[in-house]
């Protein structure tokens, strides 16, 4: 297995890697010259479904199935949708890659189109991030410029169109069918499924919907092959992931690890996070984004079997629920011992409150209502039956709702209480103290 | 026959019905009858596009087809998911999904300002009948509701947003009915609300359809608040001659006088036919109209009190002959009425019915 390859990153640090030409030294575009010359869209279908690639926003569905399932009726325009709304709390990869590096999006972007047959293409980018727009547009004009993108690309007949389109700064925008809604200049609700995007998508056309780390792994697996892809990694967890790292670590930022690197070396060598900062230790930790359920430090390195945790969907999801998380999209944040899971968790339920689209009432009312008990609790007024019904209220909103907001808003909760029930019957307890500025509970003895 | 549908068997909660290909699990329930037809908050079958919304018509699957028997993972909205040919559905007889309806009667009434005995709407309003049917009689929910002000948004119609449960009807109701699209929703999650940008006020010849879609009290009739509670207006069909719709409608009488004209509405209280605003908030004569007879209502709808014949005539007899056998005299021996010499005495009682008796007197005076 190789380890340590660096699949997206490897030039990342070049200087000038942001232009074309740079970029096309280090071996940039050779991948849409292979395919465009070389391959028919079927055979890149093939190597990405070989590849066993996952999808990284968040969901981890294979991403040549998703692309085999696209409907293909004649006489009907087909569509890819770059998905770079990151909005998820603690994820900021996919807005490090597109700065850093943009045109490794916009090849990953032209080979993907030609694979799935679409003619004009959409970067859905995340409001905030209007320079980001700046430096993907420009990148857009580079590879246009230079023959890449627009008519009849490299002389093979191929046209493509490659429109970046902001978003108005909404998390909900991320979710596939919201950013399609939006995207055609709608009020941005999550749509009923099915029909799922692959057969009514964007402007009822065949969609297919992926995230902007998906889609950058395209070049790869075009230029070495989807065998040679799904070297990368372990068990169906192939590739590498860009994990970014947040919270009370040596060092933050945004690491490219291969799939089934152990979590302890993760945390802990220098070559990644470093450990906790000094002086401190680990408590707690959300390995995937923040609707993944939180995970106390011991489950966090090992499963509840006591086997060593690995950063990969299947080793991270080991326990379900009861004991396991998930990878979600990556967005690493570790908590230690000065964390109060329960302010912290008023604070993600908050952020779900806030950014609930508001059509479905579980999700609707049960975020607000949720928050607002937190709020109770956090600030002292809460009472005994409250915990529970917390969790029941993440009981009635988890799977009843049109779109997962409702299940990310819900696993934060419940998994708080779930592992930290002590740290809220202290709250409601002990108000005085629990209120006052920077308490935390640590069991026999309280941090203040 | 070629061009016959062809038919799938789904069953719901043990009973069996024959429904065409692409009928929805909800089409094919109230096919067999109340008894099993999930409800709906959102749901409206002659707008399209809605449903899905509410989630207050979640059932179980417990078998997706013939050809695939496995069961759906989660509850699905009924409304929108197609029935397969040998689905097996459960509805009221499941008790999960039992429990999410509470959950979803409680979510709708958290922030619903519960103040039916003002609202117009109480004694027609599917919320009512929806918490009354499936929800529990506690509230857990102890934190402040989201308000708003109640807005006027076209000269007959007044929004009540607290009221509102954001089922979307009137949205669909105003882009299908009306040509331009100024009726909407503002805002996102529990601060959302339905607005017609800017204050822009809904004028075209059917606007006022969005009262009758309106599943509570949220939209309102300005020619009719505060009339009449529902229950003491008897409702008639009545048709006109109508250039613009079908001038098929429903009007209340208060004694003689029309108080209000309506839609009607089929069993799953869905319009027939959208009327016209002319006939909606202008004809309010009998002389306009050409009566049928009384409308059908639901014996068991509070509307149906007092009214019609045998059966209701016999009511307030019978209540009274109830309570004269089965209530025993008032026992006046209790703790309280002793003490109520002493508390007489005391000098707060006095002051007290001091001022009351300044407060009758005026109140007399006055009148
Ligand atoms: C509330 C919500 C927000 C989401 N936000 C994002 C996002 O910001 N970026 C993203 O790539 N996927 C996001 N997703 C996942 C997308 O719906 C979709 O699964 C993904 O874009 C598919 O791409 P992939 O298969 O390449 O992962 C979100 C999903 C939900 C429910
Ligand atoms: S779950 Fe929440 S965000 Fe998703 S559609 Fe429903 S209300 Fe909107
Ligand atoms: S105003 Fe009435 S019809 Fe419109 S969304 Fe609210 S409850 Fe539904
Ligand atoms: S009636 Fe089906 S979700 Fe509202």
């Amino acid at each position: 297995m190789a380890n340590n390859i660096k699949i997206l990153t490897e030039h990342i640090n070049t200087p000038g890697i942001e232009t074309f030409e740079v970029y096309r030294k280090t071996g940039g575009y050779n991948a849409v010259e292979k395919a465009i010359k070389k391959m028919s869209p079927d055979e890149i279908v093939e190597e990405v479904k070989k590849s066993g690639i996952r999808g990284r926003g968040g969901a981890g569905f294979p991403m040549g199935m998703k692309w085999s399932f696209l409907a293909k009726p004649e006489g009907v325009p087909r569509y890819l949708v770059c998905n770079a709304d990151e909005s998820e709390p603690g994820t900021f990869k996919d807005h490090y890659l597109m700065k850093s590096i943009p045109h490794l999006l916009i090849e990953g972007m032209i080979v993907s189109s030609y694979a799935l047959g679409a003619n004009k293409s959409f970067i859905y980018v995340r409001g905030e991030l209007m320079y980001v727009v700046r430096i993907l547009e420009k990148a857009i004009e580079e590879a246009k410029a230079a023959g890449f993108l627009g008519k009849n690309i490299l002389g093979s007949g191929y046209d493509l169109e490659l429109v970046v389109q902001p978003g108005g700064g909404a998390y909900i925008c991320g979710e596939e069918t919201a950013l399609l809604e939006s995207l055609e200049g709608k009020r941005g609700n999550p749509r009923n499924k099915p029909p799922f995007p692959a057969v009514k998508g964007l402007y009822q056309s065949p969609t297919v919907v992926n995230n902007v780390e998906s889609i950058a792994n395209t070049p790869w697996v075009i230029n070495h092959g989807g065998d040679e892809y799904a070297k990368i990694g372990i068990g169906r967890s192939t590739g590498t992931k860009l994990i970014s790292a947040s919270g009370h670590i040596k060092n933050p930022g945004v690491y490219e690890i291969t799939l089934g690197l152990p979590v302890d070396e993760f945390m802990n060598s220098d070559q990644y996070l470093g450990g906790v900062r000094d002086g401190h230790y680990l408590k707690a930790v959300v390995a995937g984004g923040s609707s993944v359920p939180i995970l106390p430090a011991h489950l966090f390195y090992k499963t509840a079997n006591g086997e060593d945790r690995l950063m990969s969907y299947e080793s991270l999801s080991d326990g379900g629920f009861p004991t396991g998380t998930m990878l979600g999209s990556g967005g690493f944040i570790a908590m230690d011992e000065t964390t109060c899971i329960v302010r912290n968790t008023w604070n993600f339920s908050r952020f779900y409150h806030h950014e609930s689209c508001g059509q479905c009432s579980p999700c609707r009312e049960g975020t607000g209502w949720m928050e607002k008990v937190l709020h109770r609790i956090e600030h002292g007024h809460g009472t005994m039956s409250d915990i529970d019904l917390l969790v029941d209220v993440s009981k009635k909103i988890e799977g009843n709702t049109i779109c997962p907001l409702g299940d990310a808003a819900a696993w934060p909760v419940a998994s708080a209480i779930r592992h930290f029930r002590d740290e809220f019957e202290w709250h409601i307890k002990h108000p005085n103290e629990a209120t006052k500025p920077g308490a935390v509970f640590m069991g026999a003895e309280i941090l203040a | 026959m070629e061009n016959e549908v062809p038919l799938i068997k789904v069953t719901i909660d043990g009973q069996e019905i024959r429904v065409p290909v692409g009928s929805t699990i909800m089409e094919a329930a109230r096919q067999i009858g109340p008894s099993v037809a999930p409800p709906a908050m959102c749901y409206y079958k002659p707008l399209q596009g809605s449903g899905g919304k509410c989630r207050a018509c979640l059932v179980k699957v417990m078998a997706g087809s013939e050809k695939d028997p496995r069961p759906m993972p989660k509850l699905v909205a009924s409304c929108i998911t197609g029935a397969q040919d040998g689905m097996v559905v459960e509805n009221f007889t499941n008790p999960e999904v039992v429990e999410a309806r509470k959950g979803v009667v409680e979510f709708l009434l958290i922030n619903h300002p519960l103040d039916c005995p003002v609202c117009d709407q109480a004694g027609e309003c599917h919320l009512q009948d929806f918490a009354f049917e499936n929800g529990v009689g506690e509230k857990r929910f102890v934190e402040e509701k989201r308000t708003f002000e109640p807005e006027d948004i076209g000269d007959k119609v007044q929004l009540h947003m607290n009221r509102c449960i954001l089922c979307y009807r009137c949205v669909y109701t105003a882009n299908q009915l009306t040509e331009k699209r100024v009726h909407g929703v503002m805002g996102r999650g529990d601060h959302a609300q339905i607005s017609t940008y800017i204050k822009n006020s809904l004028e075209s010849d059917f606007y006022g359809n969005v009262i009758d879609v309106c599943p509570v009290g949220a939209l309102t009739d300005k020619t009719y608040r505060f009339k009449s509670r529902v229950w003491f207006s008897k409702p008639v069909d009545a048709h006109c001659d109508c250039d613009k719709c079908s001038g098929k409608v429903q009007i209340w009488y208060k004694g003689d006088e029309v108080i209000r004209v309506t839609a009607r509405k089929n069993q799953w209280g869905e319009v027939e036919d959208f009327i016209c605003n002319t006939c909606r908030f202008e004809k309010k004569k009998t002389s306009d109209w050409v009566i049928e007879g009384p409308s059908k209502i639901a014996r068991n709808s509070v509307i149906a009190q007092n009214k019609y014949g045998l059966n209701q005539g016999k009511k307030p007899e019978y209540a009274l002959n109830y309570a004269a056998t089965n209530f025993k005299k008032i026992d006046d021996s209790r703790e309280y009425n002793q003490n109520l010499d002493q508390i007489k005495k005391s000098e707060d009682y006095k002051a007290l019915m001091q001022k009351n008796d300044k407060f009758f007197s005026k109140e007399k005076s006055l009148k």
